[in-house]
């Protein structure tokens, strides 16, 4: 095995400072979008080889749904589209 | 001129096709020549009179109109040889690079094309601009450096470019003429696919043919006071390009030899290219006969002397004035002191009314040069008429309603104050005008924070608006008592400071006691006028009541003083320093009033009162609050000496073997360290280790001595007063004067540059000593050794030059910052969202708190409940 995959082993979503990243349901997605009234390109993007997404086989046009830790409020959900570069 | 009202639906930049410039052409320039004997222009000229006029009493014989009525017309030449076009000579290169020299397709094979054709078309459909981009990217890479045509089977020759606009294909260049060939053949669906948009950009046109020449109006020339006419730069370079290209002409008619041609075609080249752009790499400025470089029309639109951020985004305005600042106490927060001269020279226009008449007669009595006058009478629509001695006398018999008198400032106008930089919102409010004698601006010097202002020269600006409803804005919008919160933490910006703490402080002691008289004279000097709170007084008052003449009457207010050592069970009212700030109905019950209470940032009673009653009402309370502070501490005296630095005998020995226990600590660890008795800390070495713990040891020493001073000096030293008071200095700039200055350091780390292995050559090398190390045991009052010294002045000296290297980079920086947040706002739905309405955060702060609306990021839901349980 060369050192690189060697290092591609590493799982960012272990690491303390990964959020929790989740894939939303294509239910779930029209319903964010009718809430903020918007088209799926208004969203904030992510992109799709971003490693923090890789196991969950996101594919252009899901949305993934961001849990982070927020200094004001406890913890915050966030939404972002996956593009391509 | 014409107006037109039309509503701009979009705006397509394109490039212009030689058949454009002929058809907007009004003239063709045919000679250099200017103007002739007599002085005017020469027909074919570049100063024809076909372009416009610049000249008074010329007509225009294109459009005939007069100057000023005529907008100028565009000329036209015809280039001998054509001339690539600097500003595209990338895309130039970048076309040769992608398409066959043969045949002028896409060096892609016919599948490919399709492909990423039938890409482009749906990526159009979706309107997916982005994409489209990165389309074209993809393509221009892979058509690049193929060897084969895949279309003609042609070799390829891979083209070089040779900075500015030469292009070289195996050492011979290829002419301006090949390229433009090669351009006309490039089909419109390959240059889609390139990202041209052939329908306004023909490649082609990227080498100019015809060149347009700018109307005379866009460059004037001007008359020399001795008669002589200087022309603008760009008629200059024009000339150069028009006489070239004629010689260029005659010597190809002439059938002169190939290289003379070559050499004036270049010659052609290099002025065109410095004609669009006069500071490309490769290519000389051209420049005056003086030798100071022509500006030409990239240099009028780049940058900032350019037009946009010198005439567009910034402009220049009238009623305005500037000068140094200085502080006044005696004037209110929202006034500023205006010079009598510059009050006589900036105006307010005033309409003459049947009511006001009288009073504006006097204005326009007195003239421009009596104050309080007036300088202009406006009579109507177009008479603008001067106040002289001459027309005095007829302006005031005509004078009239419906006439407006710009007269002289006085007291109370409306104005706007200013300091740059304007990095906040608080950088420019509204005052009002105090006229005042001197030469300079009069602030109080509580505003200096919101200004960022101080008095060490800073020059400050002031504007006056001119209209009822700028004013009306201005009092509205701008006021200082409208600015007291700041919106970037919800605290209040502008508090009370220095002396009027101190004051504050001395007067709410415990204990502290005034006659009858004095605090009368004291609550009358600073404004009290109420007689019910005056008869209230006793014959002997507490300072408490002397301060609590000025809160409102039915005033409620917990809050604590700086000197609060956080009680695990607040004794409050019966707290040992007196810092449990307590108001009840309008009297001060406990507590000591200090920095934390009236001072700006945190002052707790002013942002109450600000709270609980109208903006007015606080600027009113703030205005006394300072007075009363300075007041007492003017009738009770104060001052600042030597002797506050003098330490008692024993504490001297105290603190001078706490010193020396510390540096016997240190020599410990130098001791374990070198019987290698040390253990790293995680993620460092054992060397780091080390110097951290003698730091650590170090710095403790200095508060350790720092708190023997506080807790053994008196209370009547002036220095510490101050402190405790939050008005001004701290424990530490006291020990430092009276006992130890303590380890100088440089990025954090103790002073480790100089020789090698050591800072000094006196000491031993890899002496890790405290002394070695800039650690300074001395105080500033018995003065310091010359190793000291030295170590002092090496931190003193680093610390000026960070300051005076960060201020410009970090002040880029906010602007770059500011300028990409500047449209962010948050939407209804609460929503933070940029221009085009896309989402950058879903909640704004995650939270939802408007924080010029919180108490710095917070709600304190408790005092909330407190204050409405209060009041039930």
């Amino acid at each position: 095995m060369s050192a690189k995959e060697e290092k591609s082993k590493f799982d960012v979503t272990t690491h303390k400072f990964v959020p929790k990243h989740i894939k939303l349901s294509e239910e779930d997605k029209l319903k964010l979008l009718e809430k903020y009234n918007i088209t799926d390109n208004q969203l904030p993007k992510i992109i799709k080889s971003d490693p923090a997404i890789q196991h969950l086989a996101a594919n252009v046009g899901d949305v993934i749904k961001i849990i982070r830790k927020s200094p004001t409020i406890g913890e915050t959900e966030y939404f972002r589209l996956v593009a391509n570069v | 001129m014409e107006t037109v009202y039309k509503r701009i639906d979009t705006i397509t930049f394109s490039l212009l096709s030689p058949q454009q410039i002929k058809k907007m052409a009004h003239a063709k320039v045919v000679t250099a020549e200017l103007y002739d004997k007599e002085g005017y222009p020469v027909d074919g000229g570049l100063m024809d009179i076909r372009l416009g006029v610049i000249d008074p009493g010329l007509r225009c014989r294109t459009c005939s109109g007069k100057l000023k009525e005529c907008l100028g017309h565009f000329g036209y030449i015809e280039l001998a040889r054509p001339v690539v076009h600097i500003k595209f000579a990338k895309i130039l290169h970048m076309l040769l690079q992608t398409t066959c020299s043969e045949c002028s397709r896409i060096l892609l094979s016919d599948e490919d094309i399709l492909k990423y054709s039938q890409k482009l078309q749906t990526l159009t459909d979706l309107g997916r601009k982005k994409e489209i981009e990165r389309l074209n990217k993809l393509v221009r890479t892979n058509s690049k450096g193929i060897k084969k045509c895949p279309h003609c089977k042609t070799k390829q020759i891979i083209d070089k470019f040779e900075k500015p606009s030469n292009y070289m294909e195996d050492n011979k260049r290829i002419s301006p003429i090949e390229v433009r060939a090669r351009m006309e053949k490039i089909q419109d669906p390959d240059l889609r696919l390139l990202g041209i948009n052939p329908d306004v950009a023909r490649p082609e046109w990227m080498v100019i043919t015809i060149f347009p020449i700018p109307p005379v109006t866009m460059r004037p020339s001007i008359t020399l006071e001795s008669g002589e006419r200087s022309e603008d730069d760009l008629t200059h370079k024009l000339s150069d390009i028009v006489r070239i290209n004629q010689r260029l002409f005659e010597n190809i008619n002439a059938g002169a030899p190939e290289i003379i041609v070559e050499d004036l075609w270049d010659l052609l080249q290099y002025h065109i290219t410095t004609f669009f752009d006069n500071n490309i790499a490769q290519v000389p400025p051209a420049r005056h006969r003086s030798g100071q470089p022509l500006k030409t029309i990239t240099d009028r639109i780049k940058s900032k002397e350019g037009r946009f951020r010198h005439n567009l985004a910034g402009k220049r305005v009238n009623f305005a004035a500037r000068t140094v600042i200085s502080p006044d106490p005696k004037i209110e927060f929202n006034e500023v002191g205006v010079p009598k001269e510059i009050s006589m020279e900036l105006t307010v226009p005033e309409r003459v009314t049947e009511w006001n008449i009288e009073w504006l007669r006097e204005f326009v009595k007195n003239g421009p040069k009596v104050y309080p006058g007036a300088n202009y009478v406006i009579v109507d629509e177009v008479k603008k008429k001067r106040i002289t001695q001459e027309t005095q006398e007829l302006i005031l018999e005509e004078l009239e309603p419906g006439q407006i008198v710009e007269r002289h400032l006085i007291d109370g106008d409306v104005s706007i104050f200013n300091r740059q930089p304007s990095l906040h919102r608080m950088s420019i409010m509204c005052h009002k005008i105090r006229v005042l004698p001197g030469k300079s601006f009069r602030m109080n010097p509580s505003v200096c924070n919101p200004y960022n202002a101080d008095f060490d020269g800073d020059e400050m600006n002031l504007h006056i608006p001119q209209t009822e409803e700028s004013r009306a804005e201005a009092e509205i919008l701008m006021e200082v008592e409208t600015q007291i919160i700041s919106p970037k933490h919800g605290l209040n910006i502008i508090g009370c400071i220095d002396d009027s703490i101190t004051g504050n402080y001395l007067l709410t002691q415990k204990g502290n006691t005034l006659t009858k008289q004095e605090a009368m004279n004291l609550l009358i000097g600073v404004g009290v006028f109420n007689t019910e709170k005056l008869k209230k007084l006793k014959n002997i008052v507490t300072g408490k009541e002397v301060f609590a003449a000025l809160l409102p009457d039915d005033f409620n207010s917990i809050g604590n003083s700086k000197a609060c050592k956080k009680c695990k069970e607040c004794k409050r009212k019966n707290c040992e320093h007196d810092s449990y700030v307590l108001v009840e109905k309008g009297n001060l019950k406990t507590g000591v009033i200090d920095s934390s209470t009236i001072g700006k940032g945190n002052g707790t009673i002013l942002r109450d009162v600000h709270r609980l009653y109208n903006e007015k009402q606080a600027v009113d309370l703030y205005g006394k609050l300072f007075k009363l502070g300075i007041a007492y501490l003017l009738k009770r005296g104060f001052t600042i000496t030597t002797s506050d630095a003098d330490v008692p005998t024993n504490v001297r020995t105290k603190a001078k073997a706490a010193i020396k226990d510390s540096i016997k600590g240190v020599d410990d660890i130098i001791a374990k360290y070198k019987q290698n008795k040390i253990k790293a800390f995680s993620s460092k070495t054992v060397d780091e280790t080390v110097e951290l713990m003698i730091m650590q040891k170090l710095n403790e020493t200095r508060n350790k001595v720092g708190e023997m001073i506080s807790n053994s000096s008196s209370d009547t030293n002036n220095a510490m007063i101050m402190s405790t008071a939050g008005a001004k200095g701290n424990i530490l700039n006291l020990a430092q004067t009276a006992m130890l200055v303590g380890q100088q350091s440089l990025r954090g780390e103790r002073i480790c540059k100089g020789y090698k292995d050591r800072t000094l050559s006196l000491f031993g090398k890899k002496d890790l000593g405290p002394e070695a190390k800039g650690f300074v045991r001395h105080s500033y009052k018995r003065g310091l050794n010359p190793i000291e010294f030295f170590f002092h002045a090496m931190t003193g000296r680093d610390s000026l030059m960070d300051t005076a290297l960060r201020t410009p980079k970090s002040g880029y920086l906010y602007r770059r910052l500011a300028n990409a947040l500047q449209d962010l706002r948050v939407e209804y739905d609460y929503t933070v969202r940029d221009a085009n309405k896309t989402i950058v955060q879903f909640t704004y702060g995650d939270d939802n708190i408007d924080i010029s609306k919180s108490e710095n990021g917070t709600i304190n839901v408790k005092k909330i409940v407190a204050e409405v349980l209060e009041e039930k």
